[in-house]
């Protein structure tokens, strides 16, 4: 085939949108939004990376602080969200083998997520309203810095993403639970109690002879686990975003409220328990299940140590409610018991929960070997890696006398954050992309493994040396979320920034091989409606 | 008081050597489970050793930390100890007003920082010359925010704004205000 050809209709001319059933469609939508935010992320953050080496004079530093405030909500929302979303609105009916409960709520939670995550870019690039994702009281009521009218737009932005957040888990557990047409009655209150771990919690003080099975597989009740901190997620930022928006829209109608009637403090408490439901929640409960089903998926064996994996998750449920305090640490007001037990005792368990299914994931491959190296499985082991690099450089940072010089600095961003997102979970999230690729489009065959080979180095590469030259700048005293205005960390900036640029020629390289193998004409087709019946998750003939 | 300099140099260590073995490690592991041969057995001892081994380390990282890092207990502790000195410094409008020019303290004494927000949530950091970060806490109004340090070799510091109050807060830097003087 000539380029043109594969450029219109795809490697081979295999991918044919017209066979997608609505659920494919679904998913890829989800796919191709939650991957071009990631691009919007990534050139965010060259942007930023190359600011830090050298302030961009067309680029004010209100500009620049909003870019700081979109770039991990663009990342985050616009793009994980949907990449999650979308995989697990397609995994969980795919694994009970049983219908969506409603393609068309799956549709609002696209559609809410897409134009959400728009709305407060939008907003944060016209009107520079920069108070960071943080959100720390009393600066998103701050007029004499931020514009109330960008605030207005960017808060609500934000909440339709909420939204959009709690119509998929309704989806979910309905899906989990419902009864589909023409089936037995499902027993609702069992599959609920096994998919959030409440069986296999009362399974523990019972007889052997006398426990329950589990209703749902392991990668559901992940689902499920990970699905209950989306929600609470959902309703602590819903709220904080009603609360700004009341003081916002006091402003714009002459009434100044007083922003001391809200605590800073608790306020702070609030937020950061929210925040840390996605952080030490869903992010780590949803990547163990993923781990988990790519194992079995990749080596077509049962997993190791199943039962104590499912117990693991939900222990890292409940870890997920209780470890708020270590982003805490330095403020000298938190009551010290919170530092010590929440912040820094409750947050340690996350390296024996993140650590058991590191373990349980590589003895599950490692019990299949001889295995072909496949896309998936180097992607999947270079997310095993970022997070095994990024938890413990999180649990040192989550103590008392270390975060005293660590906290706010590149160190946090950098070997932390970064890594845990670039490395741990965008690689793990590729090697879900290339294990469900043949399964959602019908078999489209992938376009060039090399330009997969490049992506998967100039990823890892790219990944960790950003992450680690932020490190180092960190530990020599360079703080984030400010500006160096004379190059005081040059050597370090301009390093990370290599490594930023083969992170970005490794997502140009993996967008451009997913466009030739699915063809401009397959990426136009993923958003036309389907004619197949919305009930099947693949088309008849696939089964 | 070890100096918090030292306590980062075995922090870059410690998780340098980390890093590598843990790359290593998986490199090695990627090598082996696609070289032919039998499918190997996990033991449940291994499993259960490792993680024994989780739980310890865990555990004890902090317990190492409060018994060589000294600022850990001090900090904990601070109402109980009598301090050597006190400044009572304000954070208003994106700027810090301080008690003096200088902030003047004899190596070995200790300082206590007690610095209020009259508005928004800052950061208060004392770095050295070549801006590595000696400490720093959070600011935030309407709660008491106070720090206690003890200044182990003289020289002269700057206080700077840790925590991001909108565009403004990156200019707050103060060059050269706290000086510690040899005894």
């Amino acid at each position: 085939m000539s380029f043109k050809d594969t450029f219109l209709n795809g490697e081979q001319g295999m991918f044919k949108p017209a066979s997608l059933t609505p659920m494919q469609k679904l998913v890829l939508r989800f796919i191709v939004v939650g991957l071009l935010f990631y691009g919007f992320a990534v050139i965010e953050g060259m942007i930023m990376r190359i600011y830090q080496i050298e302030p961009i004079s067309a680029i004010t530093d209100y500009q620049y602080f909003a870019i700081l405030t979109a770039h991990p909500l663009v990342g985050i929302f616009g793009s994980t969200y949907s990449l999650v979303f979308g995989a697990f609105l397609f995994l969980v009916p795919f694994l009970m083998k049983k219908p969506l409960w409603s393609v068309k709520l799956g549709n609002w939670t696209f559609i809410l997520i897409t134009v959400g995550t728009l709305t407060f870019w939008l907003a944060g690039f016209i009107t520079h309203y920069a108070p960071l994702y943080t959100l720390y009281w009393p600066l998103p009521a701050d007029f004499t810095q931020f514009s109330p009218i960008g605030g207005v737009f960017f808060i609500t932005g934000i909440a339709l993403v909420m939204v959009g957040a709690v119509f998929f888990v309704i989806n979910v557990f309905k899906t989990i639970t419902y009864t589909p047409d023409g089936w037995d009655k499902q027993p609702s209150g069992a599959l609920m109690a096994s998919a959030i771990g409440y069986e296999g919690l009362r399974n523990l003080f019972k007889k052997k002879e006398k426990r329950k099975e589990h209703l749902v597989s392991l990668p559901v009740a992940a689902i499920a686990r990970g699905t209950v901190d989306v929600a609470l997620n959902a309703g602590i930022i819903l709220f904080t975003g009603v609360l700004i928006l009341v003081y916002l829209v006091s402003h714009l109608f002459g009434t100044d409220l007083k922003d001391t009637a809200v605590d800073a403090l608790l306020y702070k408490n609030w937020f950061w328990w929210g925040l840390d439901l996605i952080a030490d929640g869903l992010v780590l409960i949803f990547v163990a299940g993923t781990w988990y089903l790519l194992a079995m998926m990749i080596t077509g064996k049962k997993l190791f140590m199943q039962n104590i994996a499912r117990a693991a998750l939900l222990v890292e449920l409940i870890v997920s409610w209780t470890v708020w305090s270590h982003h805490l640490l330095s403020d000298q007001a938190q009551p010290g018991f919170l530092k010590i037990v929440s912040g820094e005792l409750v947050t340690a368990f996350e390296l024996i929960t993140q650590g058991l299914a590191f373990f349980i994931t590589l003895a599950t491959l490692w019990k299949a070997k001889p295995l072909k190296m496949t896309n998936e499985l180097k992607f999947l082991l270079g997310g095993l890696l970022g997070f095994a690099l990024a938890v413990p450089a999180g649990i040192m940072q989550a103590d008392i006398g270390l975060n005293r010089i660590l906290h706010n600095t590149q160190w946090i961003i950098g070997p932390h954050v970064h890594v845990a997102i670039l490395v741990g979970l965008t690689m793990t999230l590729y090697s879900a992309i290339y294990i469900l690729l043949p399964i959602v489009t019908n078999g489209a065959k992938l376009y060039s493994q090399k330009l997969a080979n490049f992506h998967f180095w100039a990823h890892l590469i790219g990944g960790i040396g950003m992450g680690a030259f932020m490190g180092m700048a960190g530990l020599e005293g360079m703080l984030r979320r400010t500006i160096y205005f004379n190059g005081e960390f040059n050597l370090y900036m301009v390093l990370a920034g290599i490594c930023g640029g083969l992170l970005l020629l490794a997502f140009l390289a993996f967008f451009y091989n997913i466009v030739m193998t699915v063809g401009l004409k397959g990426v136009i087709g993923i958003f036309t409606p389907s004619k197949l019946n919305e009930k099947d998750l693949l088309p008849v003939e696939e089964k | 008081m070890v100096d918090s300099q030292i306590v980062l140099w075995g922090q870059t260590i410690a998780y340098t050597s980390y890093a590598l073995v843990i790359i290593l490690l998986m490199a090695w592991f990627g090598l082996k489970i696609t070289k032919a041969g039998k499918s190997n057995k996990v033991s449940n001892t291994f499993f259960y050793s490792f993680v024994g081994f989780l739980v310890v380390l865990g555990v004890s990282l902090h317990i190492v930390t409060y018994n060589t890092i000294p600022w850990a207990s001090m900090d904990l502790n601070r109402d109980d100890i009598k301090p050597d000195k006190v400044f009572n410094i304000t954070m208003e409008n994106h700027q810090f007003i301080l008690p003096s020019d200088r902030l003047i303290i004899k190596e070995g004494e200790k300082a206590l920082f007690d610095v209020t927000s009259n508005d928004l949530t800052y950061g208060f950091g004392v770095f050295r010359s070549d801006n590595s970060m000696i400490f720093q806490m959070q600011v935030v109004p309407g709660h008491r925010n106070d720090i206690l340090w003890q200044f182990e070799k003289p020289g002269v510091y700057t206080i700077r704004s840790t925590e991001y109050s909108g565009p403004k807060g990156a200019q707050m830097i103060l060059k050269d205000v706290v000086e510690v003087k040899a005894q």
